[in-house]
C-alpha cells in the first residue's frame, strides 16, 4: 500500500505530509514531522502523555490513524509556549515544581490547557477529573493540580 | 498489516460497497479508541479499514418527533455537551460519558463501544433500558435492530460483516419518565465495570411505576435485558417491597465469570445493589418532571 498523503493544519500551520495507512498520529507527529514532544506511554490511550488537541477537543495522539487528521487542525505541545513566552500552565508547572521525571508533562500541559480552554474556573474535583487520564508516576499529582488551578486563577487575571 | 488499505468514504452506500467487496478482515473505524487498541496490540490484524466518519449524520445529534437520533460515530464529548438530550436521557448520557478519559471521551461512540461488543460495555445497558433502536445499513438496505439484539458473545455481534450500524433512535418520552445508569469500579474514575445496572421508568401522577426497563451489564456473556426486574417495579411505588423483588429478579439474572474485578458472588450481588439504587435515581428524576 502506497503512502497516504494528509493535509491538516498543526500548530496553527497548514501541513501536508505522507504516513502508513496504520501509522498513528502520534508516530506521525514524533517520526514524520519531528515535533517530539508527544510521548508514547502505553500505547493504549491510558497515559495521555500523547494528549494533542483536535479541533479543540482533547484526545490522545495513540488511539488515531495520521490519516484521520487530513482536513483537521492538531495543537501539539510545540504550540503551546508564544515564541519564548511559555503558556501560564507551562509557567506554573515550573514554580510549583509540578514534574520530575517530565515524560507525562507534555500531555498534562496540553490536557490542561484544553480544561481552561474550556473551563476557566473549575474546581480542585473538576481538574482531578479532568486529568485523571494523565498518569504520573512521580508527583503523586498535588502539585500537578496546584499548578492548574493556579494558571487558571493567574488567567483570570487574579493573584493567586 | 504492511497491506492495510484506509478508506474514508463520504457516503453510506460507497461505505456498504467497500465492506462488500473487501477480502480479508475488514472492520469499520468510527473513534477508533477499542479499534487502534487491538490494532496496535497484534490482536486485530484488518486488511481494511473503513472510517465512517465522513459520512454525513455519523456523527452529531438531532431531535425528531420529540425524540433523538445520535449519529454512531458521535463522540461522548459531544453527546454529553447536548443539553436536551441530557435532560431526556440522563442515564443514556451517564453511561456513555463513563466510558474512558477526558481523551477518549473525545473520540469514543456508541457505535464502537456497542460493537466492540464487551460484556462490560457501559453505554450499552443504559442503550438496553431506553429501549434503543439502532439503525444498520447493508447490501440488501436498511434495517433497524433493538440494541440488545447485537451483541451475541464477547467480542461477537449479530451484523453482518457488511453491514454498518449509522444511528440510533431514542423514542419520545411520556411525562414522568426518567433514567439512571450505575457503574461498580473499585475506584472512582479510569476502569471497566464490574457491573453496570442500566434503568429506564414511567412513573404516573401517584408515583407508581407504569413502565420499566432494566439492563444489567458485565455479568453474563452479553449485556442483558431483563424482564423479570422489570416487573417487579411495574405496578408499584419504590417501596421495600419493590426494592427487594428487583434486587432478587436482577440477582436471577446474572451469569457471571470470576475474574481480576469481581468473583461470581460479588458480581451477583453488587448487580442487586446496582439496580436498587439505579431505580432509586430514575424515580426521583421522573418524579420530578410533572
Amino acid at each position: 500500500m502506497s503512502r497516504q498523503h494528509v493535509s491538516a493544519v498543526i500548530n496553527g500551520e497548514p501541513v501536508d505530509f505522507l504516513c502508513e495507512p496504520q501509522q498513528t498520529l502520534l508516530d506521525a507527529l514524533r517520526d514524520e514531522l519531528s515535533l517530539t514532544g508527544s510521548k508514547e506511554g502505553c500505547g493504549s490511550g491510558d497515559c495521555g502523555a500523547c494528549s494533542v488537541i483536535l479541533d479543540g477537543r482533547l484526545v490522545c495522539s495513540c488511539l488515531m490513524l495520521a490519516v484521520e487528521a487530513d482536513g483537521h487542525s492538531v495543537q501539539t505541545i510545540e504550540g503551546l509556549a508564544t515564541g519564548n513566552k511559555l503558556h501560564p500552565v507551562q509557567q506554573k508547572f515550573l514554580e510549583h515544581a509540578a514534574l520530575q521525571c517530565g515524560f507525562c508533562t507534555p500531555g498534562l500541559l496540553v490536557a490542561a490547557k484544553a480544561l481552561l480552554d474550556r473551563n476557566p474556573k473549575p474546581t480542585e474535583t473538576e481538574a482531578r477529573y479532568w486529568l485523571a487520564g494523565n498518569l504520573c508516576r512521580c508527583t503523586g499529582y498535588d502539585k500537578i493540580i496546584r499548578a492548574v488551578l493556579d494558571a487558571a486563577a493567574e488567567m483570570r487575571g487574579e493573584s493567586a | 498489516m504492511a497491506t492495510l488499505t484506509y478508506q474514508a468514504p463520504t457516503t453510506v452506500q460507497d461505505a456498504v460497497r467497500i465492506l462488500a467487496g473487501a477480502g480479508g478482515v475488514a472492520k469499520v473505524l468510527a473513534g477508533g479508541t477499542d479499534l487502534l487498541v487491538q490494532l496496535r496490540s497484534g490482536r486485530m490484524k484488518p486488511d481494511l479499514i473503513v472510517d465512517t466518519k465522513k459520512i454525513p449524520g455519523l456523527i452529531g445529534i438531532r431531535e425528531v418527533d420529540g425524540g433523538f437520533v445520535i449519529g454512531a460515530a458521535t463522540p461522548g464529548a459531544v453527546i454529553g455537551e447536548c443539553e436536551p438530550l441530557a435532560k431526556a436521557w440522563p442515564g443514556v448520557v451517564e453511561a456513555a460519558n463513563l466510558i474512558g478519559s477526558t481523551q477518549v471521551q473525545g473520540r469514543a461512540s456508541l457505535a464502537g463501544n456497542l460493537c466492540n461488543a464487551s460484556p462490560a460495555a457501559d453505554s450499552v445497558p443504559a442503550l438496553i433500558a431506553a429501549k434503543a433502536i439502532c439503525v444498520i445499513v447493508g447490501p440488501k438496505g436498511r434495517r433497524e435492530a433493538p440494541v440488545e439484539s447485537i451483541i451475541i458473545g464477547p467480542g461477537r455481534t449479530s451484523l453482518e460483516r457488511d453491514e454498518i450500524v449509522t444511528e440510533f433512535h431514542l423514542p419520545k418520552r411520556p411525562p414522568r419518565s426518567a433514567d439512571a445508569y450505575l457503574r461498580f469500579i473499585p475506584r472512582t474514575e479510569m476502569d471497566i465495570a464490574v457491573v453496570g445496572a442500566g434503568i429506564s421508568v414511567t412513573l404516573d401522577a401517584g408515583g407508581v411505576c407504569r413502565d420499566a426497563r432494566v439492563s444489567l451489564g458485565a455479568v453474563a456473556p452479553t449485556p442483558l435485558l431483563v424482564p423479570e426486574a422489570a416487573a417487579a417495579l411495574i405496578g408499584r411505588k419504590l417501596d421495600q417491597a419493590a426494592l427487594d423483588a428487583l434486587d432478587a429478579a436482577a440477582r436471577k439474572a446474572c451469569k457471571p465469570i470470576d475474574d481480576k474485578r469481581g468473583t461470581i458472588d460479588y458480581r451477583i450481588k453488587v448487580a442487586g445493589v446496582l439496580a436498587r439504587r439505579a431505580a432509586a435515581i430514575a424515580f426521583e428524576r421522573a418524579g420530578e418532571r410533572r
